[in-house]
């Protein structure tokens, strides 16, 4: 059965900056913003690892899994 | 025909809780108290209630709030030195309106104090004793079947209007061994705390006509939050202005616009006296005595016995000082109710406070000899 | 937007006050990913908090909630507990409101063993009111009430707890956010006092005035405690579950209690 994509989800609003994600993604999919908070710059390479979604304090993050679209 | 029982005090107030329908005490040992916690240590286990014995008094106030919040009725029971650390807890609940009564049986103090013998000097810490402000009803009772009584009306009221109600009984009261009647047609009337009917249209602290908001408990049909923050009708903090002075303010006119339910007094020989005696708790017996014999005397006294003693009954002892030559105000303190008597007369010079502050009661004779210069 | 943070966030209280990289969202996020474990009634599960940083966790979660006084939360659960046995109790404190203030009331709870979890957020500090050193600060660490370095030794929790009497307890890092996930659900599974020591951090008022780096900096270091764990000394002992045992529970001791005390008779009312 084929796997789905991961898609990942972020709430730019909640984001206060703290850094975690960036720093924690092993996949580098992350960047910042002129305001230090996250972006999702390569989407493609999320591995689905959940570590920014389980680490971010601000619940900002969710990793949907199986996504298809 | 009844069988009298000879009761005392603390008796007397632990089953006058049990009638009431108290289910829940936590409590720490503490003179002259502690007759309170054992009595409740023995019967409530039996009724299926609660018992425990906690590490301090901030603690047993905590958890007879903790077991109020899931819909029990709970008391706990203390002198000078535990409602001092009471104090604290005290607070939250006022401000988070939690039902419970605190029975403080008062022995002399500042600190320490002298642990066996009585005073009234907690009057004033009853009202102001935590910080900020806030409403609390407090009792005293003068006879030890008054002690059953106003325990159950401590807990009635507590229940109606979600407020601490502090019973400040004397050590004199809470030890005195006294017959006690109890005729059969006495029955125990137990009041019910509002409950949210409908959470949809109604909020857990929401500003209702009676200013008593409805009581969601926990382990009930609808969740809610509990916070000694100021907080807005939902119950979570605010720091909106206007939120802000509408909590406090309603904390206290839900007591002040319901005086005439929770205020009583009684009067004895008022009306035609020309000295008037301003008295409660075992003093009140003392005024009592002074009275009779005053009025065998041919001197017109009277005595207006304060049975609640906060919210301060101002109405009645205005009413009642109409026209006397003097009042007099005699107290085991160093004047702390004859500050409310003196705010409300219409001269001070009338007030002729008398207080006693070695252990002893306020004697017959004392009362007498000041009304003596008096007359 | 994640289904768990629908079910068990108060989301409209959301975005939450603490400051970025504070500890106490990822225990949050921990514990509500623990409780969509346990799949408990949310009217049946109060969460009981004390005062501080931490002290605002009850707010945001989507139970029977209980902000208390400082330092007294275990007393205001413990009342609850006892009056009604069915709910299932969890508490949050502070290091400070815990082991300051209330570390009279925590070793009581520990020895009563009343049916609860306690969670311990220690960020070594008391946050809220600016980075004054708390029991848990570190000997020779920096607080605004020790611009020298604290003087003062700072407790070892799990210890303090064993001692006590509470018969589950356990030192778990917020680095390590999946074992704090099932730490909770053990400890909740757990017949008794159950305690669980999970160290923090706050970059802003503890880390800022120690040199330890940005928030990823400051979890980064934890990573190399808990690897070296063990090695050294205080903090770096262990992480884990350290403690199980099976002792008489308060609750059921009372309730054989009451059957004995009904079987005397009746009451004298």
């Amino acid at each position: 059965m084929a796997k789905g994509k991961h898609k990942l989800h972020f709430d730019r609003e909640k984001c206060k900056a703290c850094g975690i994600c960036i720093a924690f993604c092993p996949a580098n999919v992350f960047t910042v913003d002129i305001d230090y908070c996250a972006v999702i710059s390569s989407p493609d390479k999320c591995t689905g690892c959940r570590r920014c979604e389980l680490y971010c304090p601000d619940y900002c993050i969710f990793v949907e899994e199986d996504y298809y679209g | 025909m009844v069988k009298p029982k000879l009761m005392q005090g603390n008796e007397c107030c632990a089953l006058g809780a049990l009638a009431a329908g108290v289910r829940f005490f936590a409590g720490y040992p503490i003179t002259p108290s502690t007759e309170i916690a054992e009595i409740f240590s023995k019967e409530l286990p039996k009724l299926g209630g609660v018992f425990m014995q906690m590490e301090d008094e901030i603690a047993s106030l905590a958890a007879v709030i903790g077991a109020s919040l899931t819909g029990k009725k709970a008391i706990t029971a203390t002198s000078g030195p535990g409602f001092s650390l009471m104090q604290e807890n005290l607070g939250f609940a006022a401000v988070a309106e939690v039902p419970c009564v605190i029975v403080n049986v008062m022995r002399l103090g500042p600190s320490t104090g002298m642990p066996t013998l009585p005073a009234q000097s907690d009057v004033m810490q009853a009202r102001w004793g935590t910080h900020g402000d806030h409403s609390v009803i407090a009792l005293a009772p003068s006879s030890v079947k008054e002690a059953f009584c106003l325990t159950v009306r401590a807990v009635n009221l507590a229940e109606r209007y979600r407020v601490p109600v502090v019973l400040l009984m004397d050590e004199v009261i809470g030890h005195l061994r006294e017959r006690v009647v109890f005729q059969p047609d006495e029955k125990v009337v137990q009041w019910e705390r509002k409950q949210c009917l409908n959470p949809k249209s109604s909020q857990p602290f929401e500003e209702t006509a009676d200013g008593i908001p409805p009581f969601f408990s926990f382990g009930g049909e609808y969740r809610h939050h509990v916070t000694g923050l100021v907080h807005d009708e939902s119950g979570f903090p605010t720091s909106q202005r206007e939120g802000i002075s509408r909590l406090i303010r309603r904390l206290h006119y839900k007591i002040t616009q319901h005086l005439s339910d929770i205020v009583q007094v009684e009067e004895f020989f008022v009306d035609d006296a020309d000295v008037l005696i301003i008295a409660y708790g075992s003093t009140a017996r003392s005024a009592q005595a002074a009275v009779v014999r005053a009025r065998e005397e041919g001197k017109k006294a009277g005595l207006l016995r304060l049975i609640t003693l906060w919210p301060f009954p101002e109405k009645e002892v205005s009413t009642a000082a109409v026209n006397k030559k003097a009042v007099i105000v005699p107290e085991m303190n160093m004047g702390q109710l004859a500050l409310e008597v003196a705010r409300v007369l219409p001269d001070k010079n009338l007030l002729f406070p008398i207080n006693r502050v070695d252990g002893e009661l306020v004697t017959p004779d004392e009362i007498l000899s000041v009304m003596g210069r008096i007359y | 937007m994640c289904a768990v943070y629908h079910k068990y966030l108060r989301l409209d209280h959301l975005p939450h006050i603490w400051c970025p990289g504070c500890g106490n969202g990822i225990v949050m996020g921990a514990f509500i990913r623990a409780m969509e474990d346990l799949k408990y009634d949310q009217n049946e599960v109060v969460v009981v908090s004390g005062i501080g940083c931490s002290g605002r966790i009850s707010g945001y979660l989507d139970f029977n909630t209980l902000h208390t006084t400082h330092g007294r939360a275990l007393a205001f659960a413990t009342g609850i507990k006892a009056a009604e046995p069915r709910l299932k109790i969890f508490v949050f404190m502070g290091d400070g409101d815990a082991t300051a203030i209330g570390g009279n009331h925590l070793i009581h709870a520990c020895r009563r063993n009343i049916d609860m979890t306690a969670i311990i957020i220690n960020n070594c500090t008391f946050g809220m009111t600016g980075g004054q050193f708390s029991p848990m600060t570190p000997k020779g660490k920096k607080a605004s009430t020790a611009p020298y370095g604290t003087v003062e030794r700072n407790f070892d929790i799990p210890a303090l707890a064993q001692a006590a009497g509470a018969t589950l307890v356990a030192r778990v890092g917020i680095y390590q956010v999946n074992l704090l996930r099932e730490l909770i659900v053990k400890a909740s599974h757990h017949k008794g006092f159950a305690l669980l020591e999970v160290i923090s951090q706050c970059p802003v008022n503890y880390g800022r005035r120690n040199q330890m780096g940005d928030p990823a900096e400051m979890l980064e270091d934890q990573k190399g405690i808990i690897k070296s764990a063990g090695l050294g000394q205080g903090l770096e002992n262990y992480f884990g579950q350290i403690f199980q045992s099976e002792q008489p529970e308060f609750i059921e001791e009372y309730n054989k209690m009451i059957v004995q005390a009904q079987k005397k008779g009746g009451c004298d009312v």
